[in-house]
């Protein structure tokens, strides 16, 4: 494992009952999310990146620094590490305007105008600027946070829940400045989680976590399609992730073409599904040909036909190659097949099974009833 | 409107409570930060000798202070020998009993004050790249403002109220150490002065009322600076 570009946690840390350990490397790129049931040690996790509590043992380093290494007994305090922090509650400092907390952890002076304009900006937080903390809202709070961070100059940027504390209504608002975040500023984001839905919208990279250990980790789409994710995401909404690129319009039927990405498709002729949805979920950016788009697809919204079904008014019809069956509970049965590269999920009767007799290893059509598309990926 | 004498012991409680507070001010910051902040073995024990000064009668804190500080002493004669400093029968002296009688109370606001700075705001601003000292300064200390009033009023109030201690370590000189109730008690004392102890009386009063009124307007005044434009 490489470490550059990237962080290197292998640490014991014991804080009450829990015993936390790892051992992980992590690609700093986009968004990282960390995700678990609460108590499973995703906030201890990011505090040991920042410093805010020490490890027993272990080291953990980040690029070529080391931030604390417990064998040849360095330690890096955290306002050496250059690492912003948005906690769960803001925590503004109260005795300062919106500015002066926006200002705490500026450090150079030159180009402070500039740069305060521009996070201000981005952030929608111009109006607050000479107010006081004690008069924000919640939404209000975690914006100015996530400056205040952004202006310390991070080399990367820590995220302990932000919208959890927040209502409906007041993640919705927040929900797109997070996502603009990390291009933005081309800034590594580690993001804490417990939120699916916060996940599937913002995380490029997902690491799992379960009793102060970490379950897996890798891709979102690949861990979200493991079945260590299966037990977070109940029966109902067993789903797959597809990374897909939308292609050239060709009909004006209003629909959206979306090629999947497969590398043995290139040059031919790629599968594509349809969409009638034009907008990202949230941002509202107008999807165009060529963006990366992430797609999930409900094992239940997805049926399994031998033939290739004629005269249907199904438009999302794929060939496919089935690879393994799962027995769900309540005489369900759940098919993994192979889309070129990528899989799909469907969920089938036991009665239909028995009727069908569907083995491993032979070809099919899977019949696609909704899709969701979810957002623009970095890796179009 | 006051007479020499009066003023003299006006003028004497004010400079000798003064230095007192503010010479014990950045020792009861240090020492309340500690007690607030820090676990370490011997806690409780500091806690206890700090506050020992409110629980013991003043006449045996001045009765101490004058075993190990007067020129006699082996400490007293290494600050006088050394330091050039004497405590014995001067001012400094009074000042010095009226910083360790009032000590506690100043610790105990400060200690609280700093209890309610909610140590994640310090953990935030480290975060943001300040260092220890830096948050101290730019978090802690402002934050804490309104619990530092009032231990220094409260300390200022008890350092001008301060007589055991004061009469027993350093006596009662005009003009040296007889701040106003050391100079009230001489009238008392003197039949036929009960008018001037009278006078006395009323201005250790109006005193004492002008401290309260000063902090509470400066408290108020630093409330509604804070909650801004709500």
């Amino acid at each position: 494992m490489s470490e550059l570009a990237n962080l290197v946690l292998a640490c014991d840390k014991r804080l009450g009952d829990c015993q936390l350990s790892l051992n992980i490397s992590l690609p700093l790129q986009g968004v990282v999310g960390i995700f678990g049931l609460s108590g499973s040690g995703k906030t201890s996790l990011i505090n040991l990146i920042a410093g805010l509590i020490k490890p027993d043992a272990g080291r953990i380093a980040f690029q070529q620094q080391c931030f604390v290494d417990c064998q040849l007994k360095r330690w890096l305090a955290p306002e050496q590490r250059r690492i912003g922090y948005v906690f769960q509650d803001a925590r503004l400092f109260p005795h300062y305007t919106v500015r002066g907390n926006l200002l705490y952890g500026h450090q150079t002076r030159a180009d402070t105008a500039e740069k305060l304009a521009r996070i201000v900006g981005l952030l929608g937080i111009e109006s607050l600027l000479e107010r006081h903390p004690n008069g924000l809202s919640g939404g209000e709070r975690q914006r100015v946070a996530i400056g205040r961070a952004l202006l310390s100059g991070p080399q990367l940027l820590l995220m302990d829940e932000p919208l959890a504390s927040l209502d409906e209504p007041r993640k919705q608002e927040l929900m797109p400045y997070l996502k603009a975040l990390s291009s933005e500023f081309n800034l590594p984001i580690i993001l804490v989680s417990h939120s699916l839905n916060e996940v599937l919208q913002l995380v490029d990279h997902l690491v799992l976590m379960d009793a102060g250990k970490i379950v897996q980790h890798g891709p979102l789409e690949q861990v979200w399609n493991s079945p260590a994710m299966q037990p977070w995401l109940g029966v109902t909404e067993q789903s797959v992730l597809l990374t897909a690129k939308v292609a050239e319009v060709t009909d004006d039927h209003g629909m959206l073409p979306l090629a999947l990405a497969n590398k043995a498709d290139e040059g031919g002729k790629p599968l594509c599904l349809w969409s009638s949805c034009h907008r990202e979920k949230g941002k509202g950016q107008v999807l165009q040909a060529g963006h990366g788009v992430r797609l999930k697809i409900r094992a239940a919204d997805v049926a399994i036909s031998r033939v290739q079904p004629e005269q249907t008014s199904m438009r999302n019809i794929l060939p496919v190659t089935l690879v393994g069956m799962t027995e769900l509970a309540d005489q369900q049965i759940e098919w993994l097949m192979a889309v070129g590269e990528q899989f799909i999920k469907a969920r089938i009767t036991a009665w239909a099974q028995q009727e069908m007799q569907f083995k491993a290893g032979e070809s099919a059509y899977a019949l696609i009833k909704g899709i969701n598309v979810l957002g623009v990926s970095k890796k179009s | 409107m006051l007479t020499d004498y009066e003023s003299q012991a006006l003028l004497l409680s004010l400079k000798v409570s003064s230095v007192a507070v503010l010479c014990s001010l950045p020792i009861g910051l240090g020492v309340a930060w500690v007690l607030s902040r820090c676990q370490f073995w011997g806690k409780s024990v500091l806690d206890s000798l700090v506050h020992l000064p409110l629980v013991l009668p003043p006449v045996v804190t001045g009765y101490l202070l004058l075993l190990s500080l007067s020129p006699q002493s082996a400490l007293g004669a290494w600050l006088e020998q050394y330091l050039g400093l004497s405590f014995a029968f001067s001012w400094r002296g009074a000042a010095l009993a009226a910083a360790v009688v009032a000590f506690p109370l100043l610790v105990r606001s400060l200690r609280l004050a700093f209890d309610n700075v909610d140590p994640k705001l310090e953990q935030a601003a480290r975060t943001l790249g300040a260092g220890p000292i830096r948050v101290f300064f730019t978090i802690s200390l402002p934050l804490i403002y309104p619990g530092l009033l009032a231990g220094l009023v409260l300390a200022f109030a008890r350092s001008l109220g301060e007589f055991g201690a004061t009469i027993t370590f350093v006596a009662n000189i005009p003009n040296e150490t007889q701040t106003l109730p050391l100079a009230m008690f001489s009238f008392i004392e003197t039949p036929g002065q009960e008018f001037a102890a009278a006078r006395l009386c009323v201005i250790a009063v109006v005193l004492a009322l002008m401290a309260l009124l000063g902090s509470e307007w400066l408290s108020r005044k630093n409330q509604t600076k804070r909650e801004g434009e709500r």
